[in-house]
């Protein structure tokens, strides 16, 4: 299809959007109307059930979706995956530990693993970090919602949004040219005649797409954080004061005490999200310039090498640096579960 | 979030600097996408010779951009945004709403249908919740496009969906799954036990229980969820990669950003209208439905 701009062409090209989006509006309403039917079906039957039969019936009919879909969705192939790591390319020939090899003897490989171990590192703590600072700060401040709302919003915003809203502050151009990226222009205003063009110079560059995770994140530590300071009983604070603690002080042996595992939360809240720094990555940089990081390099190895087996190892490596949140938060659910 | 009654450890920290501190950062974390906004709005000539801020000054606005990224798509490519822009409604709608109502069985079943090894259920579904989900991609992309075969036997058949939104719903909802279990179920648990007793002694099945008691009182945290899961999947970028491809057809906005932040180079005048068109949704589901927003947040992350 030829797009020529004219007014006619246009129109008809107009024409043509909105009955592809009636088609593909009427395949979810559809969809949706389906679902619901059998679902209303399904009730109604079961519903009907007495005696002996009527509670293993609910909890099959309840939980048995919820249940099926996990074990297809998530723990088949978790253990897939593991079983394809372990295998060459196509999956044809055991090969063992070959693909964990590859990834930690392969140069562009650990620069992957240190990048990604750098975001998993460097992002959560400065989002939490902020995020705190902020939550302290913001509470006691006249039209308080107003800030927090914007300090907020980009949380709302997909990281490929994100992305190209920060790709446009980082843009860099010749030294004679007028910019338009704001850092840039930040860069001369200040007198930096000279800037480097910021998505190219490594290792800057990783750490100015980390801003990105950053900028999306702090808001929602904000939010977390300051709420779990105004929950925090007066009685406490006014207890602390008696003894004497004020400011600092008050801050790291009462305030901090208090809220330990709603940070601790939070960060793991922050962590897994930075496991998706994938989106930034590829709208950003696309892994070039040395900014790549496991979740993308496992997208080209599987998606675009075509190579299963050593896509499977990476996701293996990024779920063991995980596993210590996955423990760590068992152990605090378990604990929470006893006390109540 | 309401201004409560002041607290002395907020006192504390009290001070003008704090407050400039506060605004300071307000400032600088709105400035970013104040200038995409500023920029989609500039006829492309101004966005290329100089700085957003300068339009400011003056100013010189039309929605030229936004015509042009819907229904041309610029240099290289030949759709617009539009059918795009279509996919991510059609895809982000039922991927909400099927979650949410079979987590809301599945919280409802493990809170108050006691059976032998609820608890254990329960654990297996929060712990799921951790699992990367890249560790899930490539098995369930050869599941959706050749089955499941164990040797000769052939366990589930290739499903033939390859081309529809099928695939991403499926794939959005089983995903969603532990999360939406366990907020849903911290909610759903804490409704009055008395209540539940009494509709069980005047002979309601779990069925009539679930519809008419449990359904309107979650209400609140059902919406919380879905405002949630309806961003997530509107923001997804990985799940579309992988289950839905690039095309017109079934490729939501992200999909076409992301390709576009890579081919559209320069054209600033563009790619900030395309990003524009697909932060707007957001944006707007954000300033209106801030508060069960923030709710739902805290129902999972602060206990208490």
């Amino acid at each position: 299809m030829s797009v020529s701009g004219s007014p006619p062409a246009a129109d008809s090209l107009a024409v043509g959007a909105w009955g592809d989006a009636a088609v593909k509006f009427g395949n979810s309403v559809g969809a949706i109307a389906g679902f619901l039917g059998i679902l209303l079906v399904v009730f109604l039957v079961a519903g009907r059930a007495r005696g002996r039969l009527a509670r293993p019936l609910a909890v099959l009919v309840f939980l048995g979706p919820a249940v099926l879909l996990l074990v297809v969705g998530l723990v088949a192939p978790l253990i897939r995956t593991v079983y394809l790591s372990l295998h060459n390319a196509d999956g044809s020939r055991f090969v063992g530990g070959e693909n964990f090899g590859w990834a930690f003897t392969t140069d562009s490989v650990q620069k992957v693993l240190v990048n990604t171990l750098l975001w998993l590192l460097v992002a959560p703590l400065a989002a939490t970090g902020l995020g705190l600072v902020l939550a302290l700060l913001v509470d006691r401040m006249r039209g308080q919602s107003v800030y927090k709302s914007l300090i907020f919003m980009p949380m709302a915003i997909s990281l490929v949004g994100a992305s190209i809203i920060f790709k446009f502050v980082y843009e860099a151009r010749g030294k004679d040219q007028p910019q338009i990226g704001l850092l840039s222009q930040l860069a001369h205003a200040v007198g930096w005649s000279d800037p480097p063009n910021w998505l190219l110079s490594q290792p800057l560059n990783t750490f100015l797409l980390m801003v990105v995770m950053v900028w999306v994140q702090t808001g929602f530590a904000m939010v977390v954080l300051s709420a779990a300071i105004k929950a925090i009983p007066d009685e406490v604070v006014e207890a602390a004061r008696l003894d004497g603690a004020t400011g600092v002080r008050l801050f790291w042996y009462v305030t901090v005490p208090m809220i330990r595992t709603t940070v601790m939360v939070v960060l793991t809240t922050v962590m897994i999200i930075t496991l998706k720094a994938f989106d930034i990555v590829r709208t950003m940089t696309g892994g070039n310039f040395g900014t790549q990081v496991l979740a993308n390099e496992m997208y080209s190895q599987s998606f675009g090498q075509s190579n299963d087996g050593r896509g499977g190892a990476l996701a293996v490596l990024l779920f063991l640096a995980v596993l210590p949140l996955v423990a760590y938060n068992i152990v605090q659910l378990r604990r929470e579960r006893e006390v109540r | 979030m309401t201004d409560r009654p002041r607290n002395p450890v907020r006192k504390s920290f009290s001070s003008p600097l704090a407050s400039a501190f506060v605004i300071a950062m307000t400032v600088l974390w709105t400035i970013p996408t104040f200038g995409l906004l500023v920029t989609s709005l500039r006829p492309k000539k101004d966005v290329t010779t100089d700085g957003w801020w300068n339009a400011l000054i003056h100013p010189d606005f039309g929605l030229g951009n936004y015509h042009e990224v819907l229904f041309e798509g610029g240099s290289g490519s030949s759709t617009g945004m539009m059918p795009f822009l279509v996919n991510s409604l059609a895809i982000s709608i039922p991927a909400t709403l099927f979650p949410l109502v079979l987590a809301a069985m599945a919280a409802y079943a493990l809170a108050w249908v006691r059976f032998r090894g609820s608890d254990a259920v329960f654990f297996t579904v929060f712990a799921l919740q951790v699992v990367p989900l890249q560790m899930a991609l490539i098995p369930l992309l050869r599941l959706f496009s050749g089955g499941a075969h164990l040797g000769p036997l052939t366990l589930i058949p290739a499903l033939g969906v390859k081309g529809s939104y099928a695939p991403v719903w499926l794939a959005h909802t089983m995903f969603a799954m532990p999360l939406a279990v366990f907020l849903l179920h911290n909610f759903i648990a804490q409704l009055p036990r008395d209540l539940m007793e009494a509709a069980v002694v005047d002979g309601a099945s779990h069925f009539k229980i679930f519809r008419s008691i449990v359904l309107p009182l979650c209400a609140p945290a059902l919406a919380s969820f879905a405002i949630f899961q309806f961003l997530w999947v509107w923001n997804d970028l990985l799940v579309a990669l992988v289950f839905a491809g690039g095309t017109p057809e079934v490729a939501p906005m992200t999909v076409r950003l992301a390709q576009q932040a890579g081919s559209l180079g320069g054209r600033w005048e563009l790619l900030t209208a395309g990003a524009f068109l697909s932060v707007i949704v957001p944006l707007i589901v954000f300033f209106s439905l801030q508060r069960y927003f923030v709710r739902g947040l805290l129902a999972g992350s602060v206990k208490g």
